[in-house]
């Protein structure tokens, strides 16, 4: 099992297609995450833009678009709060974050993943740290509890 | 999604090392170890493991660039100890981008919902 990633499920009263064009049409996509987009998405391609959202002005949108597959999954990695202008995020490992979404009876169930916080499967670690009992392992529980939780 | 204090950019600078340096079975079990609370110098933390204690030394290094683990004095003696802060930091940080997330995917559902077909 996967544990070291943010994972949201969100169900949304609107058609597949409805939720998929609100994602990958870029218009669209900035009007609710807030970002002025250059152009359209593509598969393999650098996404730039600027953060519209009061008081961000300033911060630049850039992501890598990895994979569309048309109202059923759409990914791309990026460097997670990169507000900073002063600093040079591009030698950082980028995150993965993933839209999948799903039909359910009421319209679509959308699930959101952000990944690679880190490179091995925190589980792992986690299950190295739980065999003490001494306090670091504690916090890490913390961590597990949080990312269970789904944030 | 909401970006809020700048100064969590300067933070998150310092989280991702922090989960990189736990990517690491060795410095996890030297970790293990050290929870327990207590101070142990260089060749206790060797003791009982196969790797050399220049090797140990390497691996605290990097726990200890990051702040997990702190290098105390005691004489002629270098003890190494825990630290938790950076840990509850990181987690800290998490926290903070899954609630942007929160907000954007709000965001969103006000957005797809506002206007349906029918």
């Amino acid at each position: 099992m996967e544990s070291n990633r943010i994972e949201k499920r969100i169900e949304l009263n609107a058609a597949v297609s409805r939720v998929w064009k609100a994602l990958t049409d870029y218009r669209e996509f900035g009007e609710w995450f807030r970002v002025k987009l250059d152009g359209p998405f593509k598969a393999g391609a650098i996404s730039r833009g600027q953060i519209t959202h009061p008081g961000y002005e300033h911060v630049k949108w850039e992501v890598v678009v990895q994979k569309m597959d048309p109202e059923h999954y759409f990914s791309f990695t990026w460097h997670p709060y990169a507000v900073d202008p002063k600093i040079d995020y591009s030698r950082e490992t980028p995150t993965l974050v993933e839209f999948k979404l799903e039909k359910t009876t009421n319209g679509t169930l959308l699930v959101v993943t952000e990944s690679g916080f880190e490179k091995i499967p925190i589980d792992r670690q986690l299950e190295a740290l739980r065999m003490n009992d001494g306090g670091w392992a504690q916090q890490m529980k913390n961590i597990e509890a949080y990312v269970a939780q789904g944030g | 999604m909401s970006l809020k204090e700048g100064s969590a950019a300067a933070k998150r600078h310092a989280h991702a090392p922090i989960f990189a340096a736990l990517g690491d079975e060795t410095r996890l079990s030297l970790l293990a170890k050290l929870g327990r609370g207590q101070r142990y110098s260089i060749s206790q933390l060797t003791e009982g493991s196969q790797l050399t204690r220049q090797a140990i030394t390497k691996h605290l290094r990097v726990l200890e660039r990051v702040k997990v683990v702190r290098c105390v004095r005691c004489g002629r003696e270098r003890l190494f100890e825990i630290d938790h802060q950076p840990v509850e930091e990181a987690r800290d940080y998490l926290d903070r981008i899954s609630e942007q997330w929160n907000q954007a995917l709000s965001g969103l559902k006000s957005f797809v919902e506002a206007e349906r077909p029918d």
